[in-house]
């Protein structure tokens, strides 16, 4: 197992407030980690350290290393638009900009410099298959991203940051705005996805964490209590905290 | 009155509900004169403040017709519209606006070309780019500059831009033989005030429409590995399209109508706009004519007046229509 993310004493604070605390984990290359725990465990505050998101939040604090193809990504030196583009990130509500679909998946191509329309063309097709929407918008790529349902939206939106062509995804929570359907087709497509990038996903949803991810970990109060293989974490949890949790004792 | 009482206390009336099928104590029929009367006034009321403005409108265009378009006639529209040489009070008086009205889409343009871009970078500042500790020393500061009464800035043109004006004049026109020297009271100026003028009105519709961006479009840009920069130009702006638009044209119709602070800046003689020439605008024509006009001078101002009317209902009707807009797209 080849590990992509290692993450040594990862300390973070929101002004006085400690939100997460000595986390350190390594997630493995071309697999799916999902992070569980109850709101407000810092699961989703730790997603959000791995490609800087945190830094837009006034008054955070960060100690620790986080390394990605053993690059600290909180040195000096970094560009934390080339780490973002490296690191993509689907959020939780759909949130396609008010452009065409064709525009929001060029988007990040052309902030990135690529003008060749061609190129464009191609980059827009291959993202929207990746996503497994193509077919769907194909005939409407000039019409509004904002006509389309929650789920495609959440589609388009994995959609545009393949377009940047990252090596890991991170999303949180995704499907938490989509209905049973979508949900599903999402889940669907993660499989799909690891086989080309890394992917770490933030989700409330136990029963979603065993149907597709590789590996398990689980936060409580700023913590990283336990990680596992999935099937292991969920079926000889090591810990009596993990087992309270995933049996349904709190949370 | 003990009926309305029991019946406006929901418990009550659940109660009864619960309980009882008596007809009486259930009764909705209030038989309070008194009451109905009241609401029955007060709609009233309601209803004629409501359309007191409506008759205020009505009332100004009719008189503004009434006041402004014999003197087209007596003139001739083409001669008034597009005639060039306006000599009122001349033993063969000439009554051509066309200076005058092109001063004032000039000045008004050049102002809005120098004004929105400042106004809308000082919105995004304001929004994007302070910390809120900054904010709140330039939010007021902006909101002050919309209270400062429109003479001062006037005054302030008059003290600081006219003599800036006088010496750059000096200096390129030293040796021009045609060019009329009037201190630096020129077009240049008259358009400096006003777009320091409708700063504060640009600034205030532009900031409320990119703070009514939602967080999560920002943010969406930024994980894409786009910089602040970026996501501002590319995001946020196109975002707030329409607000900034409105902020536009709130912007025009304000530098349309000012008379006051440029009155005192302008020069005041009717010229073709260009940069250094003393210009005179629709309202400052007005301004400063009324107070000695009489008979068909005094109806050609009314015109005039008619003329910078139409301008305005024109930009307001743009207004309501990109305001509608708006909603539409959001649905």
């Amino acid at each position: 197992m080849e590990s992509k993310i290692s993450v040594t004493k990862l300390n973070l604070y929101y002004g006085s407030n400690h939100a997460l605390k000595d986390v350190s984990m390594e997630i493995p290359k071309n697999e799916v980690t999902a992070f569980i725990g109850p709101s407000g465990c810092g699961k989703s505050t730790f997603l959000k350290t791995l490609n800087r998101m945190n830094d837009l939040v006034d008054g955070v604090k960060i100690e620790g290393k986080v390394l990605i193809d053993g690059e600290d990504i909180y040195g000096n030196d970094v560009d934390t638009t080339l780490l973002r583009k490296k690191v993509g990130m689907v959020f939780q509500q759909p949130n396609p900009f008010p452009m065409s679909i064709y525009d929001n998946i060029a988007y990040g191509p052309r902030i990135h410099g690529i003008k060749n329309r061609a190129q464009l063309d191609e980059i827009v097709e291959t993202s929207l298959r990746g996503a497994a929407i193509f077919d769907e918008v194909k005939d409407r790529l000039k019409k509004s991203a904002l006509g389309l349902s929650g789920g495609q939206q959440q589609r388009l939106c994995i959609a545009r940051a393949l377009a940047v062509k990252p090596d890991v995804l991170l999303m949180d929570e995704p499907t938490s705005a989509l209905d049973p359907i979508s949900t599903l087709k999402v889940e669907e497509l993660m499989a799909e996805l690891k086989k080309d990038y890394t992917v770490v996903i933030v989700t409330h949803n136990m029963q979603q964490a065993t149907r597709i991810a590789d590996n398990t970990a689980f936060f409580l109060v700023g913590e990283m209590v336990e990680m596992n293989k999935t099937e292991v974490l969920f079926s000889r949890p090591m810990d009596k905290r993990t087992e309270d949790y995933i049996t349904g004792r709190f949370g | 009155m003990e009926k309305t009482i029991s019946l406006s206390s929901k418990g009550a009336v659940e109660d009864k509900v619960g309980s009882s099928n008596t007809v009486k104590e259930m009764s909705v029929k209030g038989g309070n004169r008194s009451k109905s009367f009241s609401e029955e006034f007060m709609r009233i009321i309601f209803t004629v403040c409501g359309f007191a403005a409506v008759a205020a409108v009505a009332a100004i265009t009719i008189y503004m017709l009434i006041a402004g378009v014999p003197a087209i006639f007596k003139v001739g529209i083409a001669e008034m519209l597009f005639g060039t040489v306006w000599a009122p009070t001349a033993a063969e008086p000439s009554f051509g606006i066309a200076y005058i009205v092109l001063t004032s889409v000039v000045g008004t343009a050049a102002s809005i070309v120098i004004g929105v871009p400042v106004g809308l970078l000082t919105a995004v500042f304001m929004s994007e780019v302070a910390t809120p500790k900054v904010a709140k020393v330039v939010k007021p500061a902006v909101e002050l500059l919309a209270g400062i009464p429109s003479i001062v800035y006037g005054l302030l043109g008059l003290l600081i831009i006219n003599p800036l004006m006088g010496k750059l004049e000096m200096a390129i026109f030293a040796d021009s033989e045609t060019h009329v020297m009037n201190g630096g009271a020129n077009l240049i100026s008259a358009v400096l005030v006003l777009a320091i003028m409708i700063l504060p009105t640009v600034i205030n519709s532009s900031e409320t429409a990119l703070r009514a961006v939602p967080m999560h479009l920002r943010q969406a840009s930024l994980a894409l590995g786009a910089t602040p920069t970026q996501t501002i130009f590319k995001v946020t702006i196109p975002a707030a399209k329409s607000g900034i638009i409105t902020a536009i044209v709130l912007g025009i119709g304000r530098a349309v109508g000012e008379a006051m602070a440029i009155v005192l800046v302008s020069g005041n003689t009717v010229n073709v706009p260009l940069p250094f020439n003393s210009v005179r605008f629709l309202t400052t024509g007005i301004v400063s004519e009324m107070g000695y006009a009489s008979g068909l001078h005094r109806e050609a101002l009314f015109t005039i007046g008619l003329v910078l009317f139409a301008f305005i209902m024109v930009i307001n009707i743009i207004i309501n229509k990109i305001l509608k807009g708006g909603e539409s797209n959001e649905k």
